[in-house]
């Protein structure tokens, strides 16, 4: 047993936007991470402190938070990665409407969503097989490791400090997109969309999502940049836009 | 010991943050590497002189289009492609070569999509600054869609550097002759490590990655794309060190320049099979 500091944001009952940081010293044991010590202020001291939670394994994606001002999952953030003498600081995402505390309301994601054209297989082969090999299949199962923590969404500054939710999807439903065209039996295409709804453009690739994805997904290497590209090769490449004219183009279902 | 402060407890103002690490070490030694490379790389062109040296030629004069004779450290008439300097030349610039070539790379460099992680992120505006800092306010941020929007013309400065990969290899291979005789020296090898470090730094590149084989969505549809997937494969390996190879053969290009300038002006001594 040891004593640890944290700082923690409490909401206002009346207004959700307004609140401050509280002070909680508790006792901790060895091998604790951050929501394990969220969970004992909420147990001894906070009764009424909200944090959402579910798996405590890094794989339900909902104890996303900010610790000491960087995105993480607080069931996978061990107190051993501070100072013992440091006082912890645990704060809500920022790019999300606070619901309470610790509580983001992250239903904005789920509308971009929604804004994807599914996938959209090609017609099976004669036998009434689909049939892919693993090396067409590696690409996208990368980006199906996803657990929807929104991390990525919440650091990515195009949404967080310009409030381009408008015109920017988020490096999530960008690789989302990623893993649709890249399918090798995906037939629509979604190249118009993600250069102007979706918002191709908005992202600088300073990597901000990579360095906070828990999955370790290469979001911007693998995901965003080559959807930047097939974006040249459609709009702003006319040596490719020739010889896709003449050879009908090696986009193949 | 509780005080009131923006939703979240998240400031809005340019540069705030939570954050209790080292971030802005990253961002400062990256505009310090950058500067420190402009400042010489632009020194080094502005010179016109010293950047050949028996069979050593500097990469940031590779190829000589044209060459003043004139010049100390410069190479025979014959090596330059189009022969003597031109009399169109502006009066005010000097006579040096690198001006034709370092455009290319610079243009490449500039639009790498790692440069641009680099210095979007260490020079203003600072978009961002770091991960969960806050960026400087914009009227209406525009990412790269439209005052960036030439970064989409990367590949085409790609083809370049494909180009330059063969003439800096060329120029590695031809410095192991001098005077018809085969040998070697340390400006040889420095010049090797030149040729290999800009073409793994190259074939890393995202563009070059997509267009050899990433743009294709099955890899196992025909023998051409099985073919086309091990490229690709090859090219992600050097793309996953993509930042490694930009930064030592941005540091090895100079310092081949570097190193061939200091034999050429007679400080460094080249040890070498030859006699001189
Ligand atoms: S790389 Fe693009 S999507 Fe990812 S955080 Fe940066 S701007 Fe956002
Ligand atoms: S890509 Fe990574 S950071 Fe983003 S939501 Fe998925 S798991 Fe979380
Ligand atoms: S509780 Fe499921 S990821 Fe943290
Ligand atoms: S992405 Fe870096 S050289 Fe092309």
């Amino acid at each position: 047993m040891a004593e640890r500091k944290f700082r923690v944001w409490r909401s206002d009952a009346e207004n959700k936007d307004a609140g401050s940081f509280v002070d909680y010293t508790i006792d901790v044991d060895s091998g604790m991470v951050v929501l394990d010590a969220i969970h004992r202020i909420q147990a001894h001291q906070a009764n009424d402190l909200a944090v959402r939670w579910n798996c405590k394994a890094g794989k339900c994606g909902s104890c996303s938070m900010e610790i000491n001002g960087r995105p993480k999952l607080a069931c996978m953030n061990r107190l051993n990665e501070y100072d013992p003498a440091e006082t912890i600081t645990v704060q809500p995402l920022k790019s999300f409407p606070i619901i309470k505390d610790l509580v983001t309301d992250v239903s904005w994601n789920f509308e971009q969503n929604q804004k994807i054209a599914p996938f959209k297989p090609k017609l099976p082969e004669a036998d009434g097989q689909y049939r892919m090999k693993q090396a067409d299949t590696d690409r996208v199962q990368e980006f199906r490791k996803c657990i929807e923590c929104y991390l990525c969404q919440n650091v990515c500054h195009v949404l967080r400090d310009h409030q381009q939710k408008d015109n920017f999807v988020g490096p999530r439903f960008m690789i989302r997109l990623a893993s649709l065209e890249m399918h090798p039996l995906d037939r629509a295409d979604r190249i118009p969309q993600i250069r102007k709804e979706f918002g191709s453009g908005m992202c600088n690739i300073t990597k901000c999502c990579t360095e906070v994805c828990p999955e370790h997904i290469n979001i911007t290497d693998n995901g965003i940049i080559p959807l930047k590209e097939r974006v040249v090769d459609r709009y702003y490449d006319p040596v490719m836009w020739m010889w896709n004219k003449i050879t009908g183009g090696d986009k193949q279902g | 010991m509780a005080q009131a402060h923006e939703a979240g407890g998240h400031a809005q103002a340019f540069r705030s943050h939570n954050r209790t690490d080292n971030w802005w070490i990253g961002p400062l030694l990256t505009f310090l590497g950058l500067s420190a490379f402009g400042v010489y790389a632009t020194w080094a062109a502005f010179q016109g002189a010293h950047y050949f040296h028996g069979s050593y030629l500097s990469p940031f004069y590779s190829p000589v289009i044209f060459v003043e004779e004139t010049a100390a450290g410069s190479p025979p008439l014959h090596h330059a492609w189009l022969g003597a300097w031109p009399g169109w030349w502006p009066g005010f610039l000097p006579h040096s070569p690198a001006f034709f070539i370092l455009v290319f790379p610079g243009f490449f460099r500039f639009t790498c999509y790692y440069y641009r992680k680099a210095y979007y992120r260490s020079v203003p505006p600072h978009t961002p600054p770091g991960c969960a800092v806050t960026s400087m306010p914009q009227k209406k941020y525009m990412g790269e869609s439209r005052l960036l929007l030439f970064q989409n013309l990367h590949r085409y400065a790609l083809y370049f550097a494909l180009i330059f990969i063969v003439i800096l290899s060329y120029d590695a291979f031809k410095s192991f002759f001098r005077d018809g005789q085969l040998g070697v020296g340390v400006g040889s090898i420095v010049l090797l490590i030149n040729a290999t470090l800009l073409a793994g730094y190259t074939l890393g590149c995202h563009s070059f990655r997509h267009l050899i084989g990433g743009r294709l969505n099955c890899f196992s549809c025909s023998s051409g794309h099985e073919l086309r997937h091990k490229l690709w494969s090859k090219a992600t390996i050097l793309n996953r060190k993509h930042m490694l190879w930009a930064w030592v053969s941005l540091f090895w290009v100079g310092f081949a320049d570097l190193y061939i300038r200091m034999v050429s002006m007679g400080i460094l001594k080249d040890f070498n099979t030859w006699t001189n």
